[in-house]
């Protein structure tokens, strides 16, 4: 059964990929959605089995790579962490297929597109259900692949694949350093099998190793460099760059990939590896430190941006930092109760998005929208629980999980707690002041866009907007039904030793006034952004024209792209062309070959310079030639 | 088996030149017939190889299909034979040939029938490379493979041809004057050229250094290193696409051949002493290469300079001197065999059609050659080192050796990695992605059924080598297992020596 849940989609992939023009669009779409329904409701029946009745699988399907004493399988482990992650990833993806039968319905290819989302279901399935580094390092590029193809699916569009070039490229400097980290774990422990590392992981907690000259323990060095995996993958801060502009491809996409799924793996990358992390303090408090300033960091450009998608994109990355800041708290299990629930509101929130760009008739800019509440009701509505599940208003999914992650900051011991605690709550404000102000440009307010008029905007059909609505069930309920399992008292029995806790987390239940702040907070930025945003335009533009300096600043996004493009872009390519022309041209071949085969000319030409063809010349030259003789044997 | 089928499958090459040879009459027909001939004649020795394969003891170090016979005088023997290191080569040989064979009838415009007989001259010389266990003979047949490479470039290549050619020729030969030197030197110091009995027979340390050095310097010509890497963009740029083909897919494994059997195997020593300058100049290689692959504007020159890098990870593998590093080159040679055949046939397809390299030139070519861009993605992908391609194993296994031996070194050529994903994607972007601006793209066609035939092979080896690595890896693990422990043992031996 498991082998069906994970391979359909692959073989969806492969059949529609190929055949996809002579078997239609129709079947097509028909083929993908079917496979990836049966692998949700697969995934659900497993997660019971697994997650509810503590069980493991484990099979091991072929032999990859056995090379020296490195022997490595491809296999498929499903545990309770696992089996979480292919509740979301399945269950989203089928919804996500479904959206885009109609989302998709004016793209000639078809086929095409679903064939990529097919397999971005697979490699995905392949990464969380690894039971060795290798294959989900397989998954992990493969998924990276897969995006690279998707954002890139307007292949004319310039925009969209200089995007796709730069996710890939930056998510290779993640993937270096998770590679980093295999090869030292391979190195001291011999072993990329995950049960056999974290069996073995303490044997090496003492030992400290050299490297650049520093001498630090291993295991810091080996969490370190996986981490920067995590941080390319989830699109934490200085390699978040790729996340925003990923954009660019089609909605259905960022709701899949750049919300839900692919982006949660470096969450879980870390959470699977607990078990090694549990070891090294020191990189759980970089992790705290990393997590929260990008929650802060994203939240702050979130509030300025005007692509609707963007908004959105930077909303991701930020609770993406909150999940992280959980993790390096030690606080695992919330971490992925919020990338569970997270999952749900937030592909709710894109295709809600995908399906007010398709009212408005390809339309991404919040500032050519507005005060079309009442012309889409469905998609409307829709949103607004997305938004007040995102911003964690009471009983919603985002409740439960972002407050659990403020309140295990709280009581942390962890030395940055304070720091972590005070980003969170600040943070929550800011999430809801942006997402509200995403809301009242949306949909509130007057109608702004010239090229479409407002009598053509219209609700989405239905194929769009079922999905919409089950994803909204899980906006709602997924919170408040799996809290008990995932975060209750006996969370332990439920995670099963998936995660491992060095000693167990307890959850120190804060003062009142705490438990008060933050929803109190979240629900008083909803007037301020109806304030600012629809009710007068004129405290805005007050408050910006004072601020200038810093709306700049948060407009360009930090200066990010600005920066790396100085920093790496430039001059890679500037010492690129001096290697070639200088270095290859002028040096090596310079004083290589045709140096020496101008010297040798040159010595020619000379040479044959000698032979001119006169007697005399030679005559004289004889003469002296004897004359020198003579010289040499009269002296000598 | 008492078929002397290491002999068949090295001169089969050279009866179907006879019968090239012999062919005369009207010059259409005359082509067709030398091209069936050849392609025939190709084929036969590719099943024989594959034949050879399925015969070969995986589970031996020794060489295996032995034949012996004396030659001139007392001194030089014919004698070939095969182990898990050289076999694969054999086999990888034998499968690129008749791909180049098919390719000629789209780019090879003039005097088919010395191009094919060129190319059946190589065959047999660069098998004779792979099979020899005499030095003389290897060196012969090294060298000789220079010459119908030299013609190719020199007849059919483009408007550099004749300055290409000949830099590619001074550069080999250059290179190959020290190792004949110190061939000989060996024969007179060990009194034998059998390879065999030159690999248990232990050289004075203190020759060793120099001796090494000579066959370094061929070797690393061939390879090719970096500062002597210069001749491959420009011989690539100006051979037609067969000619650059059997150039990036077998010619440049010779170089990593040899550094194995010869520079592991004769001299552990000096191969010992030298390891950092290998290192340093691959990791040059590496980064210095990659970095000028960025920067081309020539489709092929962008692939050439790609290979170098590819290069500096075989070389940084072999340098490792453990399992995981050699296994790791000898795949990423034969995976960079495929890759690299691919990718020089794939754009052979195109320039057949436009006429030009530049890059420039291109854009949109996925709006009229839908089925083409799926084959180029994929080996743009297997260039890059995707998991799932056959070109992430060799990386892989190479880098995770080296980090056991020398953790700077990996993580500098890892750095490699992610710069060839800068260049392999943007090429792929400004050729095949985006609007269509060159009207010829517009009106291009499709690749055609001999234009599969010679990518689709590739294609599928290209993933299930990256899906089944252990088909290469078990063959050839017996063997580089026995090559790491006589290093091993060597090399403590020494250590033992200086410490007393």
């Amino acid at each position: 059964m498991a082998y069906f849940l994970v391979f359909l989609p692959l073989i969806a992939s492969f059949v529609v990929g190929f055949f996809g023009r002579s078997l239609g669009d129709k079947l097509s779409q028909i083929i993908t959605c079917v496979c990836v329904v049966i692998s949700a409701f697969l995934s659900i029946y497993i997660f019971s089995d697994v997650a509810l009745h503590s069980k493991i699988y484990n099979y091991k399907i072929l032999s990859w790579i056995s090379s020296g004493n490195l022997v490595i399988n491809w296999s498929i482990y499903i545990d309770t962490l696992t089996s979480v992650m292919l509740v979301v990833v399945t269950s989203v993806s089928a919804l996500v297929h479904i959206y885009s039968i109609g989302y998709m319905s004016h793209d000639p290819d078809k086929p095409r597109f679903m064939s990529y989302l097919s397999l971005f279901t697979f490699m995905m399935l392949m990464l969380v259900t690894a039971d060795n580094f290798l294959q989900l390092f397989f998954g992990w590029e493969g998924v990276g692949l897969a995006s690279y193809l998707l954002i890139g699916f307007w292949y004319k569009k310039k925009s969209a694949n200089a995007a796709a070039i730069k996710a890939f490229v930056v998510n290779r400097v993640g993937d270096f350093g998770l590679a980093i980290g295999i090869f030292l774990i391979f190195k001291y422990l011999g072993d990329i099998n995950f049960i056999d590392v974290f069996k073995n992981i303490s044997t090496i907690k003492e030992k400290n190793i050299i490297i650049f000259g520093l001498e630090a323990p291993l295991i810091n060095f080996i969490c370190v460099f996986l981490f920067i995996g995590a941080m390319g993958k989830s699109a934490q801060i200085f390699l978040h760059t790729w996340l925003p502009d990923a954009m660019e491809g089609p909605t259905p996409v960022s709701a899949l990939i750049h919300a839900a799924t692919m982006v949660t793996a470096g969450v879980f990358l870390v959470v699977r590896c607990s078990p090694i992390f549990e070891y090294s303090q020191f990189a759980l408090n970089m992790i705290v430190i990393v997590g929260a300033t990008t929650a802060f960091f994203a939240a702050t450009v979130g509030l300025v941006q005007n692509d609707i998608k963007r908004v959105i994109a930077y909303s991701t990355c930020s609770q993406l930092g909150y999940m992280f800041f959980a993790v390096g708290l030690g606080a695992y299990h919330i971490a992925i109760f919020h990338l569970f629930t997270h999952a749900f509101f937030k592909a709710l929130l894109f295709l809600g998005a995908g399906s007010v760009i398709h009212a408005f008739h390809e339309e991404q800019d919040m500032r050519h929208m507005g005060g079309v509440w009442k012309k889409i009701p469905y998609t409307y509505s829709l949103m607004i629980i997305g938004t007040l599940a995102l911003t964690g208003f009471p009983m919603l999914a985002g409740f439960f999980s972002k407050d659990a992650i403020i309140e295990a900051a709280y009581g942390s011991q962890n030395i940055f707690a304070g720091y972590a605690v005070t980003i969170g709550v600040v943070t929550a404000f800011m999430t809801s002041l942006y997402s509200w102000r995403l809301i009242f440009l949306t949909f509130h307010g007057n109608f702004n866009n010239k090229h479409t008029d407002i009598s053509k905007v219209h609700d989405s059909p239905l194929v769009m907007i079922i999905p919409l609505i089950l994803l909204s069930f899980g906006a709602i309920f997924s919170g408040y039904l799996f809290k008990e399992y995932f975060i209750g008292i006996h969370y332990v029995q439920f995670w099963n030793n998936s995660i491992f806790f060095v000693k167990e987390f307890v959850l120190h239940h804060p003062p009142l006034w705490f438990i008060l702040l933050t929803p109190v907070l979240v629900i008083s930025a909803i007037p301020l952004a109806y304030l600012f945003f629809v009710k007068d335009k004129k405290y805005l533009d007050q408050f910006i024209s004072v601020n200038q300096p810093l709306y700049n600043f948060l407009v360009n996004k930090w200066y990010f792209d600005e920066l790396y493009d100085f920093l790496f872009v430039r001059p890679a390519k500037k010492i690129g062309q001096f290697f070639w022309k200088t270095g290859d041209g002028m040096i090596i071949d310079g004083f290589g070959p045709d140096g020496l085969t101008k010297i040798v000319k040159m010595v020619s030409d000379k040479a044959v310079q000698f032979q001119t063809g006169f007697l005399y010349h030679y005559a004289f030259v004889i003469l002296i030639g004897l004359s020198l003789l003579l010289t040499y044997f009269m002296i000598f | 088996m008492n078929l002397p089928i290491l002999t068949i499958i090295i001169f089969l090459p050279l009866i179907g030149v006879l019968f090239i040879l012999l062919t005369k009459g009207d010059e259409k027909k005359v082509n067709q017939i030398c091209f069936n001939v050849s392609l025939l004649t190709s084929f036969l020795v590719f099943i024989l190889s594959l034949l050879l394969w399925s015969n070969f003891d995986p589970n031996s170090a020794e060489f295996q299909f032995i034949e012996e016979q004396p030659w001139i005088g007392n001194i030089i023997k014919y004698k070939v034979g095969v182990d898990g290191i050289s076999i694969l080569f054999v086999v990888l040989t034998s499968l690129i040939i008749p791909l180049c064979i098919i390719a000629t009838s789209n780019s090879v415009k003039f005097r088919q029938k010395d191009f094919l007989i060129a190319l059946l001259l190589m065959q047999t010389m660069m098998l004779g490379v792979f099979c020899s266990l005499d030095i003389f003979i290897f060196y012969l047949f090294f060298e000789a493979g220079l010459i119908p490479m030299f013609l190719i470039i020199g007849i059919w290549g483009g408007i550099r041809r004749v300055y290409s050619a000949f830099k590619f020729f001074l550069y080999t030969l250059f290179g190959s004057v020290f190792m004949l030197i110190a061939i000989i030197f060996i024969y007179l110091k060990a009194g034998t050229t059998d390879i065999q009995e030159l690999l248990k027979f232990d050289i004075d340390a203190k020759y060793q250094y120099w001796l090494w050095l000579g066959f370094f310097t061929s070797f690393a010509v061939k390879t090719p290193m970096w500062p002597v890497h210069t001749w491959l963009p420009d011989a690539h740029v100006e051979a037609p696409t067969s000619g650059s083909v059997i150039l990036a897919a077998i010619l440049l494994k010779m170089a990593g051949y040899g550094f194995i059997r010869f520079s592991l195997g004769f001299f552990p020593v000096a191969s010992y002493y030298f390891a950092p300058l290998i290192f340093t100049l691959s990791i040059i290689g590496i980064i210095y290469t990659s970095l000028v692959a960025l920067m081309q504007k020539d489709m092929k020159k962008l692939i050439a300079y790609s290979s170098v890098a590819h290069m500096g990870f075989v070389t940084i593998g072999i340098f490792a001197f453990n399992s995981q590093g050699i296994e790791g080159s000898i795949f990423q040679m034969i995976s960079h065999g495929i890759v690299s055949a691919a990718l020089f046939l794939s754009v052979g397809v195109i320039y057949d059609r436009m006429h030009t390299r530049e890059i420039a030139d291109y854009g949109g070519v996925v709006n009229t050659m839908p089925k083409y861009s799926i084959f180029f993605m994929v080996f743009i992908l297997a260039s890059l080192g995707l998991p799932g391609t056959s070109g992430f194993i060799g990386e892989f296994l190479v880098l995770i050796g080296v980090f056991k031996v020398n953790y700077l070194v990996s993580l500098l050529a890892a750095t490699g990695v992610v710069l060839s994903a800068c260049y392999s994607l943007w090429l792929y972007r400004r050729v095949v992605f985006g609007e269509m601006t060159n009207d010829n793209v517009r009106s291009l066609k499709d690749i055609n059924k001999f234009e599969v035939m010679t990518l689709l092979p590739l294609l599928i080896l290209t993933i299930v080598l990256g899906i089944f690595p252990n088909i290469i890896l078990d063959t050839i693990s017996t063997s580089v297992e026995n090559v790491v422990t006589i290093y091993n043992s060597k090399i403590s031996l020494l250590n033992q020596t200086n410490i007393k």
